[in-house]
């Protein structure tokens, strides 16, 4: 990579000027603005300004039912709406101590994990988009397709599912999706080999991204980085196995890491880990128990012992934690959402700095953010 | 009846009406090969990524370029508030310009063009640096951040490639020893055994040098992997970002006026020109179908692989074109004067 301090010519006049990138523009995918100080090319500081598609979330947790605000929860990143949702309920069944059927956990695993694959993709065209190639995007919107119909058969909607329900799901899975699930994989896995091929192994490509805006483990720690970009700096956190949660203890998986913390390795990390996906999707599909999909005497009226009350979950993007303060009543006290876009973007001030603008985009692509799981 | 259309082809055919006529006929060639060629683009696109691409407009979207004609015909012409006005409205048009120049000298056919003059091929090159001003003045007189960082690019992008350009085209003009194109041309009669693409035993290097030409041309009309003057996704548009309506079409024009003008001049220096690659029927139709060849090639290209990067593309001129095509014209050289010294 290419820093300013390498390339200024001594003497060279120091003149900077502000570039707004954004609400609107095409590399910020959504309405996140970014003021950026630049010296010629050069990125001097760039400030990211948030708030712009702000919707009061947590504001909206602390006047309605558990029940009501549900719906919500896929709303925050409707990429990876199942995951979401799963935090928040898996919150309320802890603090309400109600014991969710294992069926129910384990189809809350494979619709979690395929829900991943399909936010990674997204993730996948769109970033290379960003890196000026049109033609991944319609491969994985193709791939990704297949998903959405799966679970728009089970679910009856394609982005915001709001599939689970407090105590177990909406309703269960039928013989056509496990089947049509296992066909998935089956077609997935030669399609993750040629992506591997026509692009991973692109050169253009890997010159764009092989040491371009790393990331040290020191970095993600101080801006609480999670996700794909903690694992790609180095650090194998994943809270599907550092906080076991719902069914995934009994599954053997893997979790991706690569030393680097360049943009490649958070890309690979991100390949790795749709592997992985497909590799619980299939344990989980092979070891589906039967059995009721919702526990037995969830109240009609859900009101939980006065409290605090944690729960966090492996999101496509990194950690999300729902924190609910109870006092005793119908509504929640507080209910706070910790995102994983937030604090990812927060680092990329810090890790943007002295670059080319190509470079920082290149880097704010691979932090795969959804703008409005930052606002929320 | 007929002697009075004999004696108006052949008046068609003396100067300046011969000059005329051409342009005329040029004018149309390229509007409607941009026009198509955007259809092309874009049809070709949508077979790439697997959906259907323009279907609505006629058959097949084949009227869709009229469609967008008209669209940017009815636009308004915006002039942001504090342009340069003269420099804004004459960029497009300078970059136009001399891509329709530079084709009066192709050689279309065996006595198909504007002007067979001796030096043809000095004559493109020098127009053809003209639209880099083009673009940079089009970003300069925009005003608008992103546009002069685009400009800036385009220039440094485009001293990088010139001179490897120009180091093949010397060789060129060695191997063949004229600068007309005409004669270049009649130079590779026969099979396809005689396009210079393959005359190895007078430089063992020239399909590298061939790939050569080929990476500067897609580096000199701007387009993918080397389209950074108009990166989408870091400049909005780059020097375009301000131009709306026919300002934004011209240039649009230009740039398949460009391409249309690289391949056609690759097609003359590399590929035989209107010669067939089996030794009879040459003929203008030769000539077409190897320039659309490349053309779906640059196409292909743009669909297939991500933007590079700035210093890559730099690096890639000056630390591999740059010494290759030194190193493939020292080589020519000794070997014309080794081996063919007449």
């Amino acid at each position: 990579m290419i820093t300013k301090e390498v390339i200024s010519p001594p003497g060279a006049p120091n003149e900077t000027f502000v570039i707004n990138l954004g609400p609107q523009h095409p590399a910020t995918h959504g309405v996140l603005r970014v003021k950026i100080v630049m010296d010629g090319e050069y990125v001097v500081r760039a400030e990211p300004i948030c708030g712009y598609i702000h919707r009061m979330q947590e504001k909206m947790g602390e006047n309605r039912t558990y029940a009501q605000f549900l719906p919500n929860t896929s709303r925050i990143d409707y990429l990876s709406a199942m995951t979401y949702t799963h935090g928040f309920v898996g919150a309320v069944e802890r603090a309400a101590k109600l014991q969710v059927p294992p069926r129910a956990e384990y189809i809350r695993v494979i619709t979690s994990e395929m829900n991943r694959i399909s936010s990674h993709l997204v993730w996948w065209g769109a970033f290379l988009l960003d890196l000026g190639g049109f033609t991944p995007l319609l491969y994985a919107f193709d791939d990704r397709e297949k998903i959405l119909d799966l679970l728009e058969a089970i679910t009856g909607s394609r982005l915001t599912y709001s599939y689970y329900r407090i105590g177990g799901l909406y309703n269960d899975v039928d013989d056509d999706f496990i089947k049509g699930t296992r066909e998935f994989i089956a077609q997935m896995r030669p399609r993750l080999k040629m992506y591997r091929s026509l692009v991973t192994d692109n050169i253009i490509l890997r010159k764009r991204l092989i040491e371009i805006g790393p990331i040290s483990k020191e970095m993600c720690r101080k801006y609480g980085a999670t996700g794909p970009v903690i694992r790609g700096s180095g650090i194998p956190y994943d809270v599907r196995k550092v906080e076991p949660y719902s069914a995934y203890p009994e599954f053997d998986f893997l979790v991706p890491t690569c030393e680097e913390g360049d943009s490649m390795a958070r890309y690979l990390v991100r390949m790795e880990e749709m592997v992985q996906s497909l590799r619980i999707i299939e344990q989980a599909l092979d070891k589906l128990p039967s059995g009721p999909v919702m526990a037995e005497k969830v109240p009609r009226v859900l009101k939980l012992p006065a409290g605090d009350y944690c729960y966090a979950v492996e999101a496509a993007r990194g950690r999300f934690a729902v924190r609910i303060v109870s006092d005793n009543k119908e509504i929640p006290y507080r209910v706070k959402l910790r995102t994983p876009s937030l604090s990812n973007l927060s680092l990329f001030e810090e890790a943007s700095a002295g670059m080319l603008l190509p470079d920082a985009l290149a880097l704010m692509g691979s932090l795969d953010l959804v703008i409005p799981d930052i606002d929320r | 009846m007929t002697e009075a259309i004999t004696n108006l082809v052949k008046l068609l055919a003396t100067e300046p009406y011969r000059l005329l006529v051409f342009l005329v006929g040029m004018m149309a060639f390229v509007g409607l090969n941009a026009a198509y060629l955007v259809w092309v683009e874009r049809k070709g696109a949508a077979r790439f990524q697997r959906r259907p691409g323009p279907t609505e407009v006629g058959y097949a979207g084949l009227l869709q370029p009229i469609a967008d004609a008209v669209k940017l015909m009815s636009k308004q012409l915006i002039v942001p508030a504090g342009v340069d006005r003269t420099l804004f409205r004459v960029a497009p048009l300078l970059m136009m310009s001399p891509a329709l120049m530079s084709l009066a000298v192709i050689p279309w056919g065996e006595n198909l063009a504007a002007r067979n003059i001796n030096v043809g091929l000095l004559m493109i090159f020098s127009f053809a640096s003209i639209n880099v001003m083009a673009i940079m003045l089009g970003g300069w007189a925009s005003r608008n951040k992103y546009a002069i960082i685009s400009a800036a690019r385009v220039v440094s992008q485009n001293v990088a490639y010139e001179i490897p350009m120009l180091l093949v085209a010397i060789t060129m003009i060695m191997v063949t020893g004229t600068m007309n194109l005409n004669e270049i041309v009649q130079q590779q009669a026969g099979a396809f055994w005689h396009w210079n693409l393959f005359r190895v035993w007078i430089n063992p290097l020239m399909p590298v040098t061939f790939l050569i030409f080929y990476t500067c041309m897609l580096a000199e009309t701007n387009r993918a992997p080397f389209d950074m003057a108009e990166a989408e996704s870091e400049l909005v548009a780059g020097a375009y970002t301000e131009y709306s309506g026919m300002g934004f079409g011209v240039f649009f024009m230009a740039e398949y006026a460009n391409i249309l003008l690289g391949c056609a001049l690759a097609t003359v220096l590399f590929l035989g020109g209107w010669q067939s690659p089996f030794g009879i029927l040459s003929g203008v139709i030769w000539f077409l179908l190897k320039m659309y060849f490349l053309v779906f090639s640059v196409v292909w290209i743009r669909w297939t692989f991500p933007r590079t990067q700035f210093y890559g593309l730099l690096n890639l001129s000056w630390k591999i074109l740059i010494p290759v095509s030194l190193l493939t014209l020292i080589l020519s050289s000794a070997m014309i004067k080794l081996f063919h010294h007449a």
